[in-house]
């Protein structure tokens, strides 16, 4: 069995299934990341496993032992929550402190812990301060500290980074993942943001509905994805799903299938007029400097495309689009992607 | 223009407001007058003030005694109502079902009758039990009075303890006691205390159930004032000098929990 | 345990409030139907809707209703209309704001009785009072407030006591006004007349409400001053309600005729309690 292990776990509230039965196995030492639009389920699974709310079907097994009814106190789990729930009346020693003083842990070992996690995550000019004191980063990593001085089992993050301002995001992302691989520990990281998916998991669990879409490496995601949600969600800008229906020679061999293809903009590549490919019309260009992303008209279908060279296309201006065929994705009338 | 308008404001809001507190201000200066300055006409305004009503008063057995009974009355009424109030607020706030919020607005609502219907009922119990006149009887009068706001006062601020401390509490080893005894005790503190304050102040001023259900013996200071309504004698600065160490506390207490008050006093129902 | 912990700690209160809530109810309910001496304590009659009758026919009894409705009426137009006014004036910053609010605040904590006395001999004296001083400054005769307007000089007292309340609950519900609003409302042209009236009044609309229900409730039981002050007179002129119920359960004795009042008492309160509750429900759910 794997180290943290999900058999079947349903969730009910009231008549609404709003987790259908998950199964995954997470590996010790794994970063694992849920991943979904809002309401999706993923902070639902999350506080699951934590045991804060309850499971209403299926088991769960943490290093072998079954922890499905455990109080969240007793499953040797930490959480740092989207809003660091710092304790606001103690100083950033005691909050960081507060779980080994509960277990009665000796105050030499307490201190020496404290002050390990503080160092690594640049906290020990603070420790003495109490959470109003402090900046908004400075809190999230409080809130780490104190799941780090507990070297439980599996970290849990709910949306850490997502009260952060943006510049300090990417900071903390490349910290944490820093950490992971300094600490080693089973992480499982909720995010409804897909870069931060992809740069910082070891494996991606993609969620929609309360049901697991897919569960695959980053670049496994993004090369192979099992649907037209995973293509969709995973990638930015968003791969070009189009239904056969609208452009029925558009693709070549194969394109006789009846559902949908897709293409990432990156493998569109935007030819003059004339030249053999999808003839279309220029609506948006978006030059962001490295890249260079074109929204052409080709009939009744937009398509994106991205490139790393400036452009002096200009909207209405007639194109070519050109699309290799190797970077088809095809998929069926269900959004089930086909054998390549 | 903004300049102008913010003098005319200043002037006309500084106006109405002494006017408005003139009674009190005129209370205040009485009391440090002699009799004779008192009753001048016209009025004096400027005066040497002397402390001599304050001993008089104080001199006085049954002001003493009156402002004991109000202490006593105010301050039990007040350890009394935190004791019950409190374990229901917790419950209420941390432990809610379905049918907290109906027992909450029950509980308001009990609030909401007129001291007057229950007063024949009240005064005949009290008669029977042999509690008229007595500490005892007002306590528990002022206690079950305000009550209501105390429990609704309570769960207001328990709930404003963000849950997720709660959950971080949980997750960090706490059980239902430790979360009590290191998260919510230390947060609510302040919420306790201006509860407290609030049933103080109204305990305090409290003079309809004073005046029915009491008199030489558990008299309050409200009830003491009461009687120096028949115009015997001319003691207005004395009178004065009664009043304001009967009202002084009170005031300034009432200062400091203006915000509870509100909330306390609207049910929260204005935010 | 899951189950009893929470019952356990909430039933003190509850049982206490229940009980505060039912003893007194059941039995006015009895007594309203028996005639009940207190001098006389060991007959009990039964008399039907005797107490009732007696109550509803007694001359005083139109009268009080009367005042009272005129009492609740004058103190709330009074607290509501310059309560608000108030609010408007010291919302904006000026020098001393904080003080002022402070001020203001302090009638409302001053006790019944002694609100009562300080009119009735400070104020309202008529010959040493400061409206007398004031009345003979400006060459006129100064009025005998009590004896010649009882129930006016009542209102005056009260709604001095609730106005500060009434100011405070509008300023706060005034701080949580939209301003980008009120901007836009300007740059659409609006004065600060139309202003008021098409935003703030509105946004004051449901405080407006919880003063009024708040007032009505706490009002019906207005006694302390009448009893220290007027004594319900001159004859009936200032008796309200609550002091005619006073009178006959504790001046004539009679609890059986009380008792019927204090079901009429109760009624009215019943009528604004009931709206308040619903509003308070909503708030909650929020």
């Amino acid at each position: 069995m794997a180290f943290l292990e999900l058999k079947g776990v349903e969730k009910y509230y009231g008549p609404v299934h709003a987790i259908k039965g998950i199964d995954l196995s997470i590996e010790k030492g794994e970063f694992v990341v849920f991943v979904g639009p809002s309401g999706c389920g993923k902070s639902t699974l999350l506080r699951m496993i934590a045991g804060l709310e309850p499971i209403n079907g299926g088991s769960l097994w943490l290093d072998g032992r079954e922890i499905t009814k455990l109080a969240s106190s007793k499953r040797d789990l930490a959480m740092v929550f989207q809003s660091y729930a710092l304790y606001p009346h103690m100083t950033v020693a005691d909050n960081m402190s507060f779980a080994l003083r509960l277990a009665n842990v000796d105050k030499g070992i307490i201190r020496e812990k404290v002050q390990r996690a503080a160092e690594i995550l640049n906290l020990a000019k603070y420790l003495e301060r109490t959470p109003k004191e402090l900046s908004g980063g400075q809190r999230q990593r409080v809130a780490i500290g104190r799941a780090i001085v507990r070297a439980p089992k599996c970290f849990l993050f709910d949306e850490p980074l997502s009260n952060l301002d943006a510049a300090l995001r990417g900071q903390t992302r490349v910290e944490i993942t820093k950490l992971h691989r300094e600490l080693g520990a089973t992480t499982i990281y909720v995010t409804h943001d897909q870069v931060e998916a992809m740069t910082m998991a070891d494996r991606v669990v993609v969620l929609r509905d309360g049901a697991i879409e897919q569960v695959g490496t980053p670049l496994a995601l993004y090369d192979k994805p099992a649907n037209t949600f995973v293509a969709q969600f995973i990638g930015q800008p968003q791969m070009n799903v189009i239904d056969t229906a609208k452009l029925p020679n558009a693709f070549g061999a194969g394109a006789t299938t009846d559902g949908f293809i897709g293409v990432r903009p990156e493998h569109v590549f935007v030819k003059p007029a004339g030249e053999s490919g999808l003839s279309g019309k220029v609506e948006v260009v978006e030059s962001l400097g490295l890249d260079t992303i074109i929204y052409t008209q080709v009939g009744e279908v937009q398509m994106v495309s991205r490139q790393n060279k400036r452009t002096a296309l200009r909207p209405g201006d007639a194109v070519a689009l050109d699309i290799a065929p190797t970077a088809i994705h095809r998929f069926d009338r269900q959004g089930r992607a086909l054998a390549a | 223009m903004n300049h102008l308008s913010l003098i005319v404001r200043t002037i006309v809001a500084w106006l109405v407001t002494l006017t408005i507190v003139f009674p009190l201000i005129w209370l205040f200066l009485t009391a440090f007058k002699t009799e004779l300055q008192a009753i001048a006409v016209p009025p004096e305004l400027i005066f040497t003030p002397t402390l001599e009503n304050f001993h008089e008063v104080q001199a006085r057995s049954d002001y003493l005694l009156y402002a004991r009974n109000s202490l006593i009355t105010s301050v039990l009424s007040t350890v009394i109502g935190l004791a019950l109030a409190a374990p229901a607020a917790y419950s209420m706030a941390f432990f809610r079902t379905k049918k907290t919020k109906d027992l909450l607005m029950w509980m308001l609502s009990t609030k909401m009758m007129p001291a007057v219907g229950a007063l024949v009922p009240v005064y005949v119990i009290a008669q029977t039990a042999g509690m008229l006149d007595s500490l005892t009887g007002l306590t528990i009068v002022f206690t079950l009075s305000n009550l209501p706001i105390m429990v609704w006062m309570l769960y207001s601020g328990f709930k404003e303890i963000p849950p997720d401390i709660l959950e971080a509490a949980r997750m960090d080893g706490a059980g239902v006691w430790g979360e009590f005894v290191h998260v919510i005790r230390p947060l609510a503190t302040g919420t306790l205390a201006s509860t407290g304050l609030l049933c103080l102040v109204l305990s305090w001023n409290e003079a309809f159930w004073a005046l029915n259900l009491s008199s030489a013996n558990a008299g309050t200071l409200a009830t003491l004032i009461a009687s120096y309504s028949s115009p015997e004698g001319l003691f207005w600065a004395k009178l004065s000098c009664a009043s304001l160490m009967a009202i002084a506390p009170i005031i300034v207490l009432g200062w400091f929990s203006q915000k509870q008050l509100v909330q306390g006093l609207t049910f929260g129902a204005v935010k | 345990m899951n189950r009893l912990l929470p019952r356990l700690l909430f039933a003190p209160a509850v049982v206490s409030l229940f009980l505060w809530m039912i003893v007194p109810l059941v039995m006015t309910l009895y007594f309203s139907t028996v005639h009940y001496n207190l001098m006389q304590p060991g007959e009990k009659t039964f008399v039907g809707w005797e107490n009732f009758a007696y109550f509803a026919t007694d001359p005083d009894f139109a009268v009080s209703i009367v005042n009272t409705l005129v009492l609740l009426g004058s103190v709330i137009a009074i607290t509501v209309v310059f309560g608000i006014a108030l609010a408007l004036l010291i919302n904006e910053p000026f020098p001393g704001r904080g003080i002022v609010r402070v001020l203001l605040i302090s009638p409302f904590f001053v006790m019944p009785t002694a609100n009562a006395l300080l009119w009735k001999h400070m104020m309202m004296n008529p010959i040493y009072g400061i409206l007398a001083q004031v009345w003979i400054f400006f060459g006129s005769t100064p009025v005998d407030w009590l004896t010649d307007h009882p129930l006016f000089s009542v209102i005056v007292m009260v709604s001095w006591q609730w106005l500060p309340f009434a100011c405070l609950i509008f300023i706060t519900s005034l701080q949580s006004l939209d301003r980008d609003q009120m901007e836009a409302a300007g740059m659409d042209g609006a004065n600060p007349l139309q202003k008021f009236w098409f935003l703030t009044l509105p946004h004051l609309g449901r405080s407006i409400a919880v003063v009024v229900m708040i007032e009505m409730i706490f009002l019906l039981s207005v006694f302390a001053e009448i009893y220290t002050t007027t004594g319900g007179g001159p004859g009936n002129e200032s008796t309200n309600l609550a002091f005619l119920i006073f009178k006959q359960a504790l001046m004539n004795f009679d609890v059986g005729v009380a008792s019927a009042g204090a079901l009429f008492a109760v009624i009215l309160a019943n009528i604004a309690a009931v709206f308040l509750i619903r509003m308070i429900g909503k708030n909650l759910d929020k």
